[in-house]
């Protein structure tokens, strides 16, 4: 405790109301960062703030606050005071823990303890320790004993450990910022916009620079789906992932909201989506032969599917209505009949009855799918740290240090024993404890329970 | 019987035992004490049955899932948090006089979720964002929280009523005694908001917790310094800072039922002000 960098330093940092004002300071900053917009455009701040404010914001980084210097600082000042204070109040904790209940308990202080019972019976010391220890035993106490004052001091304690709870909650803190800062050395958030049937081996980070960030794998999006419920609502997008190197497929997963792909020390998240300009994809059955073909074209270009010796493509467009919804003119022949011309909807199926077989047609936008990519080494210890927080808090609240003596003397003849105990916390539920101790004393015969 | 119906029931079920709470502690009728805990108890019964009925319409739908997506359905869950927590206070400190300032905030929420204009009662599908179990796990979490902390701020209510009368009387001279002489000591008031606030500080960390785990598989981040997010951080620093207060500098009595009170203007914000006030991820509204 002596050599501590300076003692006033030192107190300032080891103090609770250093953390009461940190606390506040985090909490009026952060309230300011929900009602400031954050990470938008200069001119945005300019239009609602007026020039003189918006500039006074750039100063301290008020558009993105919770990365400004001044509020990682204070993160820092707060992390500081948590160490500190768990530094200064640990080794007192340790110490209570591991007390020498029987060498530092004077006897004459229990007989004055708020829970105590007197017994006595006719017997000698030892065979009075005997009965203590059988006594205690079957009410699921394990002692132990010393030499005391003329008698025997026996001592029990339960959950003396729970009283390092309190460590465990600040400590689970410090745990959850060293993952989040290991997250943010080595980990990066990127993004990535994939068109159907494309492929990309680089995410672009999502920092202002959207620097390029090589893959060692390719992502190819085969398939994006986009479905809705009746109401109109979207019901699912799903992006169709394929990872390669070098044309050999490593791995692939459909992905969905909620449901990411995991690979290469990476997690792709589906995160968004928008239309390829001008972009269609097609997709054509043979519904007799089973043979099927995707395409993704242009409006007003022939495209052929060489296999079936079909030629089509999408001719002209209307809307979008009410729904939002476009409509295609479709041309499609097989050169083996005059060829089939029909409007489809933006989504829609058609099937297309030619001379020897039917086609079914469908046509949608084409679609590039958003996805997030993160590399994020340090979730696993934020993790930990919270299941230390919520462990600790419950060994905080639900759990207490409960200990009991009990006191034996005699004159060889006559025995008298003095069950005393105390609990740190949940007074109520020990004194449950204490009522099946003395229950169990009661219980034996050769001792009579004095009134109290 | 449908699910609205069911609902309706408890709506009427609440007030009614809002009303008898508040005649028991205003006319001192102990008697009645029974009938508003039974009136509790059947409204709290039909509620559970309304949440259950709600869930299983959905799936008569073809869209199922827990009733816990949208305002509606939280209001709803948030009054049966509040009724359940409260019978069980009631059951445990053996004392009907809390239920005048715990039920009229079930009741409350109740006939707001379902008489309000802005707020759509209607089963609808989950957006994707939604489908998750995750869903289930953080809304019950974070709302079991903030029941046991809007109930702790209707206690020190109480708490501040009962000392300021018994300051009165004490500088009149008068014997303590009328109104405020059926709620429990001062004592005893300050122990039940300090454990209130205890047991809402374990589920309000469990529920910031488990949002942040179900935005790391939603959207890649745990946290985001998102409006939602960051407010459900100053609620928790504020009921942090009420039990460093409590526990290592003391404070008890009037100053502890301030904070539990101005602690549910922070509920009260993070829930429902974010919402509706400010942008973001959570959001319904938007600012100007």
């Amino acid at each position: 405790m002596e050599n501590k960098k300076g003692n006033s330093l030192w107190n300032f940092f080891a103090s609770v109301k250093l953390a009461l004002v940190t606390l506040f300071v985090l909490a009026v900053a952060s309230i300011i960062g929900t009602i400031v917009p954050q990470k938008e455009e200069a001119a945005r701040y300019i239009e609602l703030y007026g020039e003189n404010i918006a500039k006074f914001f750039q100063v301290l980084d008020i558009q993105d606050m919770y990365n400004s210097w001044w509020f990682v600082s204070m993160l820092v000042l707060f992390s500081l005071n948590l160490i500190v204070c768990t530094i200064e109040r640990l080794p007192h904790i340790w110490k209570v823990v591991h007390q020498d209940n029987l060498a530092t308990t004077n006897p004459e202080r229990l007989g004055k303890m708020a829970m105590r019972r007197h017994f006595s019976g006719e017997m000698s010391l030892e065979q009075a320790s005997g009965r203590v220890e059988t006594a205690m035993r079957k009410a699921g106490w394990s002692l132990s004993q010393a030499a005391k004052d003329g008698g025997i001091l026996f001592f029990s304690q339960k959950g003396a450990y729970t009283r390092l709870g309190v460590i465990i909650v600040h400590v689970s803190i410090l745990v959850i910022f060293t993952g989040a800062l290991i997250g943010s050395f080595y980990g990066y958030k990127a993004s990535v916009l994939i068109p159907e049937g494309g492929e990309t081996s680089q995410v672009y980070q999502s920092n202002n620079q959207h620097t390029a960030i090589p893959l060692a794998f390719t992502v190819r999006c085969n398939d994006f789906q986009l479905t809705y419920y009746d109401t109109g609502m979207p019901k699912e997008y799903r992006s169709d992932l394929i990872v390669s190197k070098g044309g050999d497929k490593l791995y692939e997963k459909s992905i969905v909201v909620n449901d990411p792909m995991q690979f290469g020390g990476l997690t792709f998240y589906q995160s968004s989506y928008q239309p390829v300009q001008g972009q269609f994809a097609v997709q054509i059955v043979n519904d007799t032969t089973k043979a099927a073909q995707k395409f993704f074209i242009p409006a007003r270009q022939e495209n052929k599917w060489l296999s079936e010796k079909v030629v089509f493509g999408i001719t002209d467009l209307s809307g979008p209505d009410m729904m939002k919804r476009y409509q295609y003119k479709v041309w499609f022949s097989d050169d083996k009949a005059a060829p089939s011309e029909f409007w489809i909807n933006e989504g829609g199926t058609a099937k297309i009855k030619r001379t020897d077989t039917t086609y079914t047609f469908t046509a949608q936008p084409r679609f590039a799918t958003g996805l997030q990519v993160v590399k994020d080494p340090g979730v696993w210890t934020v993790y930990s740290g919270c299941i230390m927080m919520i462990l600790g808090l419950f060994v905080i609240f639900f759990m207490s240090h409960r200990r009991v003596w009990v006191f034996v003397t005699g004159d060889g003849k006559k025995a008298s024993i003095l069950v005393s105990g105390m609990s740190n916390k949940n007074k109520i539920g020990f004194e449950k404890n204490m009522d099946a101790i003395y229950d169990s004393f009661a219980d034996d015969a050769s001792l009579t329970a004095l009134p109290q | 019987m449908n699910s609205s119906q069911l609902l309706g029931f408890t709506t009427f079920a609440y007030l009614f035992a809002s009303i008898l709470y508040i005649a028991i502690f205003i006319f001192r009728a102990q008697k009645i004490g029974l009938v508003a805990s039974v009136v509790t108890l059947l409204g709290f019964l039909g509620h559970t049955a309304g949440f259950a009925m709600r869930w299983i319409e959905s799936y008569q739908m073809g869209y199922g899932h827990a009733p816990l997506s949208n305002m509606y359905e939280s209001l709803v869950f948030f009054a049966w948090s509040i009724a359940i927590f409260y019978l069980w206070l009631e059951w445990k400190f053996k004392n009907r006089l809390i239920g005048a300032f715990a039920i009229p905030f079930a009741f409350f929420s109740m006939a707001y979720a379902s008489f309000a204009s802005e707020i759509d009662g209607q089963i609808k599908p989950l957006v994707p964002a939604l489908q998750s179990n995750w869903l289930i796990a953080h809304v019950m979490t974070c709302f079991i929280g903030y029941a046991a902390f809007a109930v702790a701020g209707g206690i020190g209510v109480m708490y501040l009523l009962k000392d300021s009368y018994e300051e009165g009387q004490k500088q009149r001279g008068a014997e303590a005694g009328g109104l405020f002489s059926t709620l429990p000591a001062l004592r005893v008031i300050d122990d039940i908001i300090y454990k209130c606030i205890i047991f809402g500080f374990v589920w309000l960390s469990t529920g910031i917790i488990t949002g942040a785990i179900w935005a790391n598989e939603a959207w890649g981040t745990y946290w985001s310094w998102d409006p939602k997010e960051t407010w459900s951080l100053i609620t928790w620093f504020v009921y942090a800072a009420a039990l460093h207060a409590r526990f290592v500098k003391g404070w008890s009595g009037k100053r502890i039922a301030w904070i539990a009170i101005i602690g549910v203007f922070s509920v009260v914000f993070t829930y429902y002000g974010v919402n509706f006030l400010l942008s973001g991820l959570h959001s319904y509204g938007r600012p100007d």
